[in-house]
């Protein structure tokens, strides 16, 4: 019997929710490895951080289990992006939708993820449930994506929205197949 | 007597203590599973260090220890590509951009790091040439072999000791049922993720091992240290025989990956 192994990434900025939205769903509790924040600047926003990756899995059957890899958001730890992009399904890009400061990166790290592999990814508009979520068009503009690129609402502690996240991207993977692009 | 056998009975380290007592001179070959090395030594010490997977060429090695930047090595290569090392380390000094000192102390760091990765493994066919002499076209160094058969001793006893601890790697391992609470204050290493990623109730530390393409040491050293910090348990591999292969997606046809995210798709949906 063969057991296939299925990997995709949540990347984003600092604080954007990679660690939530995968605790969301995974059938694991989630090992992270969160460590005390040394810059004060960080510090402010939260009080520990993920500096190497999360880790979560869903159990499909007894042959097809899907791993979900959460990346560092602090650009000092991005020398782990590259490992993690080897052989990912897609991936998913966690964007805070209240921090507009973080939008540049998040674009950032979206091309760098996009030159590591050409797999299929959505950005994931997080923390839509915020009063002071950026509309998700604004956002769009913001972030300079193709019309073709899903952006999706989302609440990271939410598994409903984490769910439809995770289906939009396997139908983008699903359509990007059929179409013999992938 | 030629001196060969496999390192399963005679050590990398007694090897290193006969080559040392003898003051040997000739070349160590070594072939373990996944990697094929030569070490030369002269008169007891060593001269020279090379794993065949690995390019060993004196800008390659300036570059991997730092001594050099990515563009200069990019430079080196695109227009003295053709000139030896010794030629190549000559010009480098004469240039200014590097000392003596420099790229001796570069060449020792990579040829220890190519000595104590050797220390790792268990098994493989070694021979000594004794008429395969240190590459003359090769910046050679001279390094005394005590202090590597010191570290390859506690490395021994370190095995050692985890093979007690781990005895069978046809085992399985599975995540530890408890609250994730300590887990939170585990920091792990991209070789720990590595095996992590693989960890499931069907998969012997076998499969995993060679999955991740470690050797006995290093997968053994990564398993005890989740074992202790908590993270994993040491289980019968579930229900059946431990014959699960891992296969990374995708997979070759197209209409297993088109299957494969159906049933990913389902799945998600079943949360």
């Amino acid at each position: 019997m063969t057991i296939q192994t299925v990997k995709m990434v949540v990347t984003g900025p600092f604080n954007a929710g990679k660690t939530e939205f995968i605790r969301s769903v995974s059938e694991i509790d989630v090992v992270s490895t969160e460590r005390k924040i040394s810059s004060i600047g960080e510090r402010e926003v939260k009080e520990s951080t993920t500096v190497a990756m999360d880790f979560g899995r869903i159990t499909v059957d007894d042959d097809l289990v899907l791993y979900l890899f959460g990346t560092p958001g602090q650009k000092r730890f991005d020398f782990m992006w590259e490992i993690l992009s080897e052989g990912m399904l897609g991936f998913i890009v966690m964007v805070d939708s209240t921090r507009p400061e973080t939008f540049r990166e998040a674009r950032t790290i979206l091309e760098t993820f996009r030159a590591y592999a050409p797999t299929p990814y959505v950005v994931a508009a997080n923390k839509q449930d915020k009063e002071d979520a950026w509309d998700a068009q604004d956002m769009r503009n913001a972030l300079r994506l193709d019309p073709n690129i899903k952006l999706l609402p989302c609440t990271a502690t939410n598994r409903e929205s984490v769910k439809n996240t995770l289906l939009e991207l396997l139908y983008s993977i699903l359509a990007g197949m059929e179409a013999g692009e992938g | 007597m030629a001196l060969r056998g496999n390192l399963r009975d005679i050590t990398f380290t007694q090897i290193l203590n006969l080559v040392n007592l003898a003051h040997k001179t000739g070349t160590l070959i070594v072939e373990s599973p996944g990697e094929t090395s030569q070490v030369s030594f002269r008169e007891g010490k060593l001269a020279f260090a090379r794993l065949d997977h690995e390019n060993h060429d004196l800008p390659a090695v300036l570059n991997s220890t730092g001594r050099i930047s990515p563009t200069q090595y990019r430079s080196i290569m695109l227009h003295g590509s053709e000139i030896s090392d010794k030629e190549l380390g000559l010009m480098l000094i004469n240039a200014g951009i590097l000392n003596r000192d420099e790229i001796m102390q570069s060449l020792q760091q990579y040829y220890t790091g190519i000595i104590h990765r050797m220390f790792t493994w268990v098994e493989g066919l070694f021979r000594f040439e004794n008429d395969l002499l240190p590459p003359t076209d090769r910046i050679n160094v001279r390094l005394d072999l005590e202090n590597f058969i010191i570290e390859g001793s506690r490395q021994l006893r370190e095995w050692e000791q985890l093979q007690d601890e781990i005895p069978s790697l046809d085992m399985a391992l599975k995540f530890a049922e408890r609250t994730g609470a300590n887990m939170s204050k585990v920091n792990l290493s991209v070789e720990e993720w590595r095996v992590v990623s693989f960890i499931n109730p069907r998969n012997s530390m076998q499969q995993i091992a060679h999955a991740v393409k470690m050797n006995d040491l290093e997968f053994r050293r990564i398993i005890f240290g989740l074992l202790q910090a908590g993270l994993v348990e040491i289980v019968h591999p579930g229900g059946k025989p431990a014959i699960a292969a891992i296969q990374p997606f995708p997979a070759e046809r197209k209409d297993e990956q088109l299957s494969l995210v159906r049933r990913l798709i389902n799945r998600i949906r079943s949360l």
